[in-house]
């Protein structure tokens, strides 16, 4: 799937696919054209995606073939065991969780999960969790820190789910909870945006010792969408709120807001999921190891001094 | 009523607004329209003698009401907002911060203080809903880190009282990441074993509810508030259904267990002191 400013890449893919059809079909020599229309192709491509603009980083990082987190989690995990409920009230599928393992080294995973089709969709709410998946998340942090073992959260969410239900059963209660306490975890703890980071949603799996983006993804604290709705009151000015915001992975590194971006191959994480996942199990396996150098409180103070230090003010 | 005697002996109405209330001056309740003194409503805390509304006041008026004689040293007066993402609206967000500056007479949605309660050293921090919605962005998030380094080095009780929409858009990233700083500091408020009381007052939502507003050992809120982490216009627009009535108040909150208990603002001071004195001395 094409979005609306990949077109032109689109049409090229199309006249390539024809001429090396042609090519197969018939004794017309078009060798040179076709590696031509190659080299336009990959000019094409570096000049449309290394100038991305807001909006459109935003469009990749809800593409419909991007990788979800059960998606990383089965291709870098050598086993994965999932892990269910918040042993309160019920379990929600819109948040995911459980140990698996890297090269005989086990961590725990949790991140928000958004569903491929109609009835996946809505079985995940979109990936927008309630306040049981926001629990459940942290009963498994505190299973992994009982037992040692580090915390890997993936965040892929358009935000926390704006329900009665929601709440009715402390939706804000679970997200403030979750930060605070995430704070105080043991062990080491790594936080990576892999599509969309809304707002407290997001932030309520965000609080590590390294917090990483992916590199076409965003993370902010309102949508572009309801940016616009509320300042503008249309939701017409979404490209013009995501440039306002300043959401990118290069923004928040630029701002001292997240500490790491992971590159992604040309053209997003969704065109080589092969070279996606490689990227991200990597940066995954020498953090755990560079935190592992550190004694817990000494991270816990420099989890708490990193984000003490986020704010600009005149005095 | 044994109250209001011992709130006339209590509550210190500030010099400057007994200036400006000489008797014969009258107040008109938005809600209910009745008409009573200036004097009798202030002296009942900011709420109509006859319907309780709750009026939306802010920090000059809370800390005249908590702290003795309205004694108190107030903390960082100063700091006021930068404009790290160069953000443009319908105006610039330096040029809006200004003009509320103006219009206001406060520097940004919060002040913090401390000083004695019927005694008790207290380090209260306010949220001004008068200044951009009551919303969070650096200065506020930083003046609460900082009110807690004091409550931490002065081992005094932190009370923050919370009157706000969110989070501040026109500060974004920097905005969110207020929620997680003051988190950290009330972890290790929470380590240090002092007391943390949240009282909540109309409106609490968003970022402010989703962090500090929910992290108190006591979370208390005045009667009749709006508290929720999502506003009610997103909640209608999402399920694509009325709510129900009383949906989302403080009664709703405590009935479904989210508050520890609802306080009348004119037994604020004497019910804290109550508290604290049972946790301090007891
Ligand atoms: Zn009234």
């Amino acid at each position: 799937m094409y979005l609306d400013f990949e077109k032109p890449i689109a049409e090229l893919e199309q006249r390539l696919a024809d001429l090396q059809k042609l090519a197969s079909e018939s004794n017309v020599d078009v060798s040179q054209a076709i590696q031509s229309l190659e080299e336009n192709l990959f000019h094409l491509k570096q000049e449309t995606y290394q100038n991305l603009t807001r909006w459109q980083r935003v469009q990749l990082s809800r593409h419909p073939e991007r990788p979800y987190t059960l998606d990383y989690l089965e291709a870098i995990c050598d086993e994965f065991i999932e892990l269910f409920g918040d042993r309160n009230i019920a379990d929600d599928k819109a948040m995911v969780g459980g140990f698996g393992s890297i090269e005989g080294q086990t961590m725990m995973f949790i991140g928000q999960q958004k569903g491929r089709n109609t009835k996946q969709r809505q079985m995940r709410n979109f990936g927008m969790a309630q306040p049981e998946g926001y629990r459940k998340a942290l009963r498994l942090m505190k299973l992994a820190e009982k037992f040692g073992k580090p915390i890997v959260t993936l965040i892929d969410t358009p935000g926390a789910f704006p329900g009665i239900e929601a709440e009715e059963r402390g939706q804000a209660e679970a997200i403030a909870r979750n930060i605070r306490d995430m704070f105080m975890l043991q062990v080491p703890v790594i936080c990576i945006i892999i599509g969309e980071g809304a707002s407290g949603g997001a932030l309520g799996i965000a609080i590590g010792d390294k917090v990483m983006m992916l590199e076409n993804t965003w993370y902010s604290v309102i949508s572009p969408e309801s940016c616009s709705s509320i300042l503008w009151r249309s939701w017409e000015y979404k490209e013009q709120a995501a440039e306002a915001l300043k959401l990118t992975a290069e923004d928040m590194k630029g701002f001292g807001l997240v500490d790491v971006i992971i590159p992604e191959p040309l053209g997003g994480a969704h065109t080589n999921t092969a070279e996606t996942f490689q990227n991200v199990k990597k940066t995954i396996l020498d953090t755990i190891a560079e935190l592992k150098t550190l004694d817990p409180r000494e991270r816990i103070n420099r989890r708490i001094e990193k984000f003490g230090k986020m704010g600009v003010f005149q005095e | 009523m044994s109250w209001y005697k011992r709130l006339e002996k209590g509550i210190q109405t500030p010099t400057a607004l007994k200036k400006e209330t000489p008797d014969g001056l009258w107040h008109k309740c938005d809600n209910c329209k009745n008409i009573m003194p200036t004097r009798d409503y202030i002296l009942n805390a900011y709420t109509c003698l006859h319907c309780n509304q709750h009026d939306k006041i802010g920090s000059a008026e809370f800390f005249s009401i908590l702290f003795d004689d309205n004694q108190f040293t107030e903390l960082d007066p100063n700091l006021s907002s930068g404009d790290p993402l160069k953000f443009v609206d319908t105006k610039p967000y330096p040029k809006r911060v200004v003009d509320t500056q103006a219009k206001s007479q406060m520097k940004d949605a919060l002040r913090s203080a401390y000083g004695k309660m019927n005694g008790i050293g207290l380090v209260v921090a306010c949220m001004d809903f008068a200044f951009i919605g009551g919303s969070m962005g650096s200065v506020v998030g930083e003046k609460i880190a900082r009110a807690i380094d004091k409550a931490l080095e002065l081992k005094y009780p932190m009370l923050i009282i919370s009157r706000s929409g969110g989070a501040r858009m026109m500060e974004a990233g920097f905005s969110l990441m207020q929620m997680a700083k003051t988190s950290a500091r009330l972890a290790l408020l929470a380590e240090a074993r002092l007391p943390y009381i949240s009282l909540m007052t109309n409106p609490t939502t968003g970022g402010v509810s989703a962090s500090y507003a929910m992290l108190g050992d006591f979370n208390i809120a005045e009667p009749n508030a709006l508290i929720g982490f999502a506003g009610p216009r997103v909640i209608r627009e999402t399920i694509g259904k009325d709510l129900p009535k009383g949906f989302q108040t403080s009664e709703y909150l405590l009935e479904h267990g989210f508050l520890d208990f609802i306080v009348d603002r004119k037994d604020l001071k004497d019910k804290l002191t109550a508290l604290l004195s049972m946790l301090l001395h007891g």
